[in-house]
C-alpha cells in the first residue's frame, strides 16, 4: 500500500516535471526567433518540449485506454503532415487561418466535454474559466473558418455588409455576454451554456464577414490571439500550468502582432472590426486629375539596366501572380550588371504579417536584402527606379498628404521620392480598397500594364539585352 | 479548485504574459509569419487536455469530443512545427545564396 502511494506520487511529479520543461523549452524556442540564424535551433527546442509534454500526458492517471488517443494522433498527424507538405507558400495565410480554427475548436471541445461531464459540480471558478474557453474557442473557430474561406476565395473577399449590421452584432454580443454572466451566477444552467455556445459560433461568423481581405493581417493576428487565450483558459479550467504558459505566449504574440498591424495602417482595432473599410465610405479620397502615363517595356529595361539602385516593392499582387521567382531572376540579372537591388516590405503588404518576406525567401532572396519601412524610406531619394509589384495602398501618397483620405496617417513606402517609379498593374482600375492612388498620376511614375509575372519575365530578357 | 491553485495559476499567467511580451517583441518583422505558425504549434499543447479527455472514458460524449480534439490539436502540432521548419529553411544569408549559385 505504502509502496503504491509512492509510485503514484513519483508519476505525478514526473508528469509535472515534463510540463515545466516544456514551458521552458517553448520560451527558449520563441527566443530563438529573434534572429533567422538561431530560429531553427529554437524551434527544435520547442519541438522537444512538445514531445516531453505529450509523453508526460500519456502517463496521466485518469487515462484508462489508448485506442482513441492513438487514433487521433495518427489521423491528426497525417492531416497536419499532408497540409504542411503540400501547401504552397502563397497559400500560407489560408493554412494559418485553418490552424487557428483547429486550435480553437480543440479548446472549445475540451471545455464542452468538461462541462457536460461535471456541470455545476465544477464550482464557480472552473465554470468561469470553462465559459471563457468555450466562448473564445467557438467564436475563433467560425471566425477563422470565414477568414479561411475569404482567403481561399470560397466567399468574396470584399466586406459583406447589411443594414443595421453593427446593431445586430452588438445585440448578438450582448446576448452572448448575457448568457455568460447568467452561467457564472447559475453554474448549473446547462441551457445557458449551450445557447452561449451557439451564439458564440454565430458571432465568430458575423465578426469576420464584414472585414475586407486587405484588413486580413489584423484579423489573422487577432484570431491568433483569441486561439491562444482559449488555450490559456483551458489551462485554468483543468489546472494545467503548461497550457496556461503556452496559451498565454500564443495570445500575447497575436496581440502584439495585432497592435503592430493596426499601427501600420494607422487604425484602431475597433475601426478594423466595425468599420467595414472600403465598403461605401468613399468621398474623402482625392479625385486625382491628369493622365496615367503608360511606359514601354524596353524603356523600363534600359532605365533599370543603367540604374545604380533599384528597389522592388511587392504587394499581394505579387503573391497572386506567383511572381516572386521572376522578381528574383530580374534582381540577379541586375546584380550581375552591378546594380544594387533592395526590397521594401510594408508591414501590412499581403494577407498576414510577414507574408512577403516568406515568399521572397522562398524565391531565394537573401534576407539581408529585405528592408523594413523605416530603413528603406530615407533611401528612396537615392533610388533610380522603384518597381511596385501588385501593391497599392501601401504606396499611396494620399495617406501622407491628404488628411481627408480614408487611409490618412497610414505610414507608407515613399516610392514617390524615387527618381522614377514603375507600377506593374493588371489594368487601369482602382486598387482593392477602391481608393484612387495619386501616385499613378505623378510625373515620375510610369505604368506597365499586364500580368506581373509576364511583364517581369519579359523585363529579364530585355535587361539582358540592354 | 481551491483558492491557492487559482492564485498560483494567475501567477503563472502573469509571468508568462510578461516574459512572452519581452521575448516576442524582439522578433523581427522578417519572421512574423514563422512566429505565427510557431505559436500556433506551441498552443497545440491543448493536446495534453485533449489526450486526457479522449483516454479517460468518462462517458461516450467526452471520449468522442476528446478524439476530435486530439485530432485537431495534433494537426496543429505536427503541421505547425513542420511548416515553420519549411519556412525557416528558406531564410538564407547573402553568402549562402551566393555560394549555392556557383
Amino acid at each position: 500500500m505504502e509502496h503504491a502511494a509512492t509510485a503514484v506520487s513519483f508519476k505525478y511529479y514526473f508528469v509535472e516535471f515534463t510540463y515545466l520543461l516544456a514551458g521552458i523549452l517553448f520560451i527558449m524556442g520563441l527566443k530563438g526567433l529573434s534572429h533567422p540564424d538561431t530560429a531553427r535551433r529554437g524551434m527544435h527546442y520547442a519541438e522537444i518540449g512538445m514531445l516531453m509534454a505529450i509523453i508526460g500526458t500519456l502517463l496521466h492517471r485518469d487515462i484508462v485506454s489508448y485506442e482513441w488517443i492513438i487514433a487521433g494522433l495518427i489521423l491528426g498527424g497525417a492531416i497536419g503532415g499532408a497540409i504542411s507538405y503540400w501547401v504552397p507558400m502563397t497559400a500560407l495565410p489560408q493554412r494559418t487561418a485553418l490552424s487557428h480554427a483547429f486550435g480553437a475548436f480543440a479548446a472549445a471541445l475540451v471545455g464542452i466535454s468538461e462541462y457536460y461531464r461535471e456541470g455545476a459540480a465544477l464550482g464557480e471558478i472552473k465554470v468561469t474559466a470553462l465559459a471563457f474557453e468555450v466562448l473564445l474557442g467557438s467564436l475563433t473557430t467560425t471566425g477563422s473558418l470565414i477568414a479561411f474561406a475569404k482567403l481561399q476565395g470560397l466567399v468574396p473577399g470584399a466586406p459583406m455588409t447589411f443594414k443595421g449590421q453593427n446593431f445586430f452584432n452588438m445585440a448578438l454580443l450582448a446576448a452572448t455576454v448575457g448568457c455568460f454572466i447568467y452561467l457564472l451566477v447559475t453554474p448549473a444552467a446547462a441551457v445557458a451554456f449551450y445557447i452561449m455556445l451557439g451564439l458564440a459560433f454565430l458571432f465568430g461568423v458575423m465578426l469576420v464577414m464584414p472585414i475586407g481581405a486587405a484588413d486580413m493581417p489584423v484579423v489573422m493576428s487577432l484570431l491568433n490571439s483569441y486561439a491562444g487565450l482559449a488555450a490559456a483558459a483551458t489551462g485554468f479550467a483543468i489546472s494545467n500550468n503548461v497550457l496556461i504558459i503556452a496559451g498565454t505566449l500564443d495570445g500575447f504574440s497575436g496581440f502584439i502582432l495585432s497592435v503592430l498591424m493596426c499601427k501600420a495602417m494607422n487604425r484602431s482595432i475597433t475601426n478594423v472590426l466595425f468599420g467595414a473599410f472600403g465598403s461605401a465610405t468613399d468621398g474623402g479620397g482625392t479625385q486625382a486629375g491628369g493622365e496615367m502615363r503608360e511606359v514601354n517595356l524596353e524603356d523600363v529595361a534600359t532605365q533599370m539596366a543603367y540604374a545604380r539602385q533599384v528597389v522592388f516593392v511587392p504587394g499581394y499582387g505579387m503573391a497572386t501572380a506567383q511572381a516572386q521567382h521572376v522578381v528574383r531572376e530580374l534582381a540577379d540579372v541586375l546584380d550581375e550588371r552591378g546594380v544594387t537591388v533592395k526590397y521594401a516590405i510594408h508591414p501590412v503588404a499581403g494577407r498576414m504579417p510577414g507574408h512577403m518576406n516568406v515568399l521572397l525567401a522562398e524565391a531565394n532572396v537573401p534576407y539581408s536584402s529585405l528592408y523594413e519601412l523605416e530603413q528603406i524610406n530615407p533611401d528612396f531619394p537615392n533610388t533610380d527606379v522603384a518597381v511596385v509589384i501588385g501593391a497599392n495602398d501601401v504606396v499611396n501618397p494620399d495617406a501622407r498628404d491628404n488628411p481627408k483620405s480614408p487611409i490618412a496617417g497610414m505610414p507608407i513606402l515613399e516610392v514617390d521620392h524615387a527618381k522614377a517609379v514603375i507600377v506593374l498593374k493588371r489594368g487601369k482600375g482602382k486598387g482593392f480598397s477602391g481608393l484612387e492612388n495619386p501616385l499613378f498620376f505623378k510625373e515620375n511614375c510610369g505604368m506597365l500594364y499586364g500580368d506581373a509575372k509576364d511583364s517581369l519575365t519579359r523585363l529579364v530578357h530585355a535587361v539582358q539585352q540592354a | 479548485m481551491n483558492p491557492e491553485t487559482l492564485i498560483a495559476a494567475f501567477y503563472v499567467f502573469a509571468l508568462a504574459a510578461f516574459l512572452g511580451y519581452q521575448v516576442i517583441s524582439r522578433v523581427p518583422p522578417l519572421l512574423h509569419t514563422p512566429l505565427m505558425s510557431a505559436t500556433n504549434a506551441i498552443s497545440g499543447i491543448s493536446l495534453v487536455g485533449s489526450i486526457v479527455t479522449a483516454g479517460a472514458h468518462y462517458n461516450t460524449v467526452s471520449t468522442v469530443l476528446g478524439f476530435v480534439a486530439v485530432t485537431c490539436s495534433t494537426i496543429n502540432v505536427v503541421g505547425g512545427f513542420w511548416i515553420t521548419e519549411r519556412m525557416l529553411k528558406m531564410f538564407r544569408r547573402r553568402e549562402d545564396v551566393k555560394k549555392e549559385r556557383h
